[in-house]
């Protein structure tokens, strides 16, 4: 959620009943704007908090002029590395908490050595940083969203922040449709050419929600009676997403554990 | 879509340039005619005149902008087949020129030139049709058969390639200026395929385009057309594009928004939205609002029953103090370590508790939590009856007991047929009395404050066995079917209540020394067997150091019950019941004799950690420690 309306949105946010206490409130809002004037971004997020077992961490990210591009991405505004990694994918269990922890994980790997191939056991460490990275990036690549019409994409290609964006109606609030992944699209191509007609490309270029898998993956509920609509993750439980109806206010925060919830599809 | 930028583009063109266009148009008009280009020329001298008078009114409002180029909207489509057969004239003659004129022009030039392309194929398709047998139609197949291409053709290409091939398209372009007007109506449309290869096009034209006596009243009825074309109303929406337009730039003028050219597309949409909205005003409003109206006015109710029972506090001020908690106090001091619901909602179920405790008989309540769900939530409220106020709903053990008899009468009857199985299914364990083990207390759900309360039927020990080895999501509904392997037995209803038993067995700590055990006397050694299962305040609790409750986990104890696998709090033997099913276990297996026991208290007893246990003996799980302190 954007840093100026930080306290509107954790007010918003609050129905999944984590939230922050005031005294990080207000320390988050200061650093929040000391972190978009040192490393001059055009908007800073405060995207969450990852639970670990013996700390906390607070992550922010800033955004440059085009929304889509990559991000950088902060923690206890320490900037992390950016690196892909996706061998923490094996690594399973709470965060600890202490960025230098080192996971070791044992692999089964196969060797080649000569003509014979034989498997061999190789330890494979992997830092917390790491894991906390990839941890991120994989939310926000599968649930980081938008409402439909909050970014238009111009013909140049930049994505822009739409400023005459007045908020979904009621009824488009409702549907997932209404709602985009903040990524590039992926499936966009799939669709059919009737869908594709009827798609505005200024606002239509990125996937919707309507065709996650597994459907159902995501709660929308009307809170305090229509006057907010909140989306839940269930595939990254404590992914949070609000948007007032009509109005300009939307953001989505993460409080959770870091984990992924891969018993879904059993548990809908 | 990049044609609609286009199209606004050459809108704004026209705008702007509309002067030079203007000229080019007069000039093309002239080449219309079959005069030669130098004439264009001239008559682009004479046009600024005309030009002149016309920007005035242009400036004004966008909206005279086409206006003053359909001036006399009078001939209808008939009127472009005329010029159709003069594109059959000497149009080869015209020398392309194009340098002549001002090199800002060109690119409107060439953008009206777009415009041109689409209509006169348009033009070309009808003219077609109505000149079926004329030579010129027959030039004109051709190029309408490839008008599409050929339009978009020339349509496509950006400013350089159009003064490239400038020349040519003068000539192209001269003869369709019959179509120019409806060339403005069509330039909101054309160019969605746009393919090269002008050339082709050209060729073909050449013979066509011809050297028409084209006088000025032509293009005023060419104006003309083109705002009729524009004041035609959609089929779909009822709007016309004409006023749509005016509407448009309007508010564009209005509220004057910074790079209106960047967002002119939603400014389209809002305007349409605007429209629709006024139409279905009363009926989408009281659509949507009814629900927050109605969830407003429950809420409302809320509060207004509470500053009702005001008189009435004062008199049963004991009761309501200790029945209710101090919710907000709480409240605040959950929100101090980061965990909370925000303000406004924490008040509600104030209320809503509040609302629990005025209409049941209850002594102690609670504000347990709130359970996320799929489409609704639940608000859990723990509770304690009065002595002797409960509310028991014995009903339904009996039900499913009937069932099982009818089940073993049925098996009887086929005994002789059937083999007879002989598996006797474990007797059910029966769920513990109320206000004691997992049943201690009652709880109340509700999916938002202001909806009534329901309260939640007491949870039975299969119930909690098998909530142990399933997963699912909650959905809002309690008499949703639980659908799982192994089957759980109950709704919604029974799931909700077996996992908040879970809950509070595993999670509900209290400093060390804050509860003991009451000072019962001469029930000691019964209580040996079950472990004790009722604790007291301790008057005496003087407090533990916040770094000593923070650093060590022993400090902090459980005070609900353990759970016994069995899914119970006190032991149940199963075995007590039937001696004769004892005696034969005894005779067939004698190694596990010793484990089924003599005496019953030592068949298989299940041993939870009893009472009061500080929580740093829990199983560590995944060898991490579950119970972090902050």
């Amino acid at each position: 959620m954007d840093a100026e309306s930080l306290l509107l949105s954790l007010e918003l946010a609050s129905g999944s009943g984590q939230g922050l206490s005031p005294d990080r409130r207000a320390s988050l809002l200061t650093s929040l704007t000391l972190v978009k004037r040192d490393y001059r971004f055009d908007r800073v997020l405060f995207w969450g908090r990852i639970l670990g077992l013996v700390a906390d961490y607070y992550i922010a990210q800033g955004l440059s002029e085009d929304q889509l591009a990559p991000r950088k991405t902060l923690y206890r505004w320490r900037r992390r590395p950016e690196e892909m990694a996706t061998q923490t994918s094996v690594v399973k269990g709470r965060f600890m908490g202490d960025p230098s922890h080192e996971y070791e994980h044992t692999e089964v790997q196969k060797v080649n050595e000569g003509e014979k191939v034989f498997e061999e056991e190789v330890v494979v460490q992997i830092k917390e940083e790491t894991r906390l990275v990839s941890v991120i990036d994989q939310i926000d690549k599968a649930v980081a969203i938008v409402p439909r019409g909050a970014l238009f994409k111009t013909p140049f290609g930049s994505i822009n922040v739409n400023r005459t964006f007045e908020g979904l109606s009621l009824s488009e609030a409702k549907k997932l449709s209404s709602y985009f992944h903040f990524k590039e699209p992926v499936e966009l191509k799939n669709k059919t050419l009737l869908e594709k007609a009827d798609m505005d490309p200024s606002l239509d270029f990125m996937d919707s929600l309507e065709h996650d898998i597994p459907k159902g993956s995501w709660s929308i509920q009307m809170e305090r009676g229509n006057a907010l609509v909140v989306l839940r993750s269930l595939l990254w439980p404590g992914l949070t997403f609000y948007h007032t109806p009509r109005t300009k206010n939307y953001g989505y925060i993460y409080v959770g554990t870091g984990e992924k919830n891969i018993d879904l599809p059993f548990m809908l | 879509m990049p044609s609609s930028f286009r199209n606004f583009f050459l809108l704004t063109h026209f705008m702007e340039d509309s002067t030079t266009l203007k000229q080019e148009k007069e000039n093309q008009e002239l080449v219309e005619a079959g005069q030669p280009w130098e004439e264009m020329v001239t008559a682009s001298s004479q046009d600024p005149e005309s030009g002149l008078s016309e920007p005035p009114e242009v400036e004004q409002g966008p909206e005279a902008g086409p206006q003053t180029r359909s001036s006399p909207p009078g001939i209808p489509q008939s009127g472009a087949s005329t010029p159709v057969d003069d594109l059959t004239g000497p149009g080869a003659s015209t020398p392309p020129s194009p340098p002549q004129e001002p090199s800002t022009s060109l690119s409107p030039l060439a953008l009206a030139r777009q415009d041109f392309m689409a209509p006169w194929q348009s033009n070309k398709t009808t003219s077609v049709i109505s000149e079926a047998g004329t030579p010129p139609s027959d030039h004109l197949e051709q190029p309408s058969d490839k008008g599409e291409s050929t339009s978009h053709q020339t349509c496509q290409s950006e400013g350089n390639t159009f003064q490239l091939s400038q020349q040519t398209k003068c000539h192209l372009y001269g003869p369709r200026d019959v179509s120019y007007n409806n060339s403005k109506e069509k330039e909101l449309r054309f160019a969605i395929s746009q393919e090269k290869d002008s050339n082709s096009n050209y060729d073909l034209d050449q013979p066509e385009s011809g050297a028409s006596e084209m006088a000025p009243n032509m293009l005023e009825i060419a104006i003309q057309n083109a705002k009729a074309y524009l004041l035609k109303a959609s089929s779909k929406s009822g709007l016309n594009l004409y006023d749509h337009l005016s509407e448009m730039l309007t508010k564009v003028l209005d509220t004057r928004p910074e790079n209106p050219v960047d967002i002119i597309e939603n400014i389209s949409q809002d305007v349409k939205m605007a429209h629709f909205s006024k139409k279905l005003d009363t009926l989408q409003n009281e659509n949507e609002m009814l629900p927050t109206y109605e969830i407003a006015e429950k809420q409302k109710a809320l509060f207004l029953q509470g500053n009702l029972e005001g008189a009435d506090q004062e008199l049963e001020d004991e009761i309501t103090e200790h029945a209710l908690p101090n919710v907000m106090e709480s409240a605040f001091y959950f929100e101090q370590a980061g965990v909370g619901l925000g303000t406004d909602e924490t008040y509600r179920i104030f209320l809503a508790l509040k609302q629990l405790t005025d209409t049941h008989p209850i002594q102690k309540c609670r504000f347990w939590g709130k359970i996320l769900g799929l489409e609704m939530n639940y608000i859990v409220a723990e509770v304690e009856f009065r002595e002797g106020e409960d509310e028991e709903e014995v009903e339904e053990e009996d039900v499913p007991e009937e069932r099982d008899n009818g089940d073993s009468e049925a098996d009887e009857a086929d005994e002789d047929e059937l083999p007879r199985s002989f598996y006797k299914a474990p007797q059910a364990i029966p769920k513990e009395e109320s206000r004691t083990g997992a049943n201690k207390y009652v709880y109340f759900v509700c999916n938002e404050p202001g909806r009534p309360w329901v309260k939640l039927p007491a949870v039975t020990p299969a119930q909690i066995v098998i909530a142990r080895k399933i997963k699912k999501f909650f959905t809002g509904r309690l008499d949703t079917p639980i659908v799982s392997y192994p089957p759980f037995p109950g709704n919604e209803s029974n799931y909700l209540r077996a996992q908040i038993a879970r809950i509070s067995a595993g999670t509900h700590v209290s400093p060390l020394g804050f509860y003991h055990f009451g000072e019962e006397e001469g029930e000691e050694e019964e209580e040996i067997e079950g472990g004790r299962d009722s604790f007291e305040e301790n008057p005496d609790f003087e407090g533990i150091q916040v770094t000593d409750l923070v650093e060590s986990l022993s400090n902090w104890v459980h005070h609900v019950q353990h759970i016994l696998p069995q899914g119970r709090c006190n032991w149940f033997n199963p075995i007590q019941k039937s001696e004769e099913e004892e005696e034969e276990e005894e005779e067939e297996d004698e190694e596990k004799e010793d484990e089924k026991g003599e005496e019953p208290d030592y068949a298989e007893q299940e041993v939870g950690p009893p009472l009061l246990t500080p929580i740093s003996e829990d199983l560590e799980i995944l060898a991490l420690m579950l119970m972090a302190a902050d």
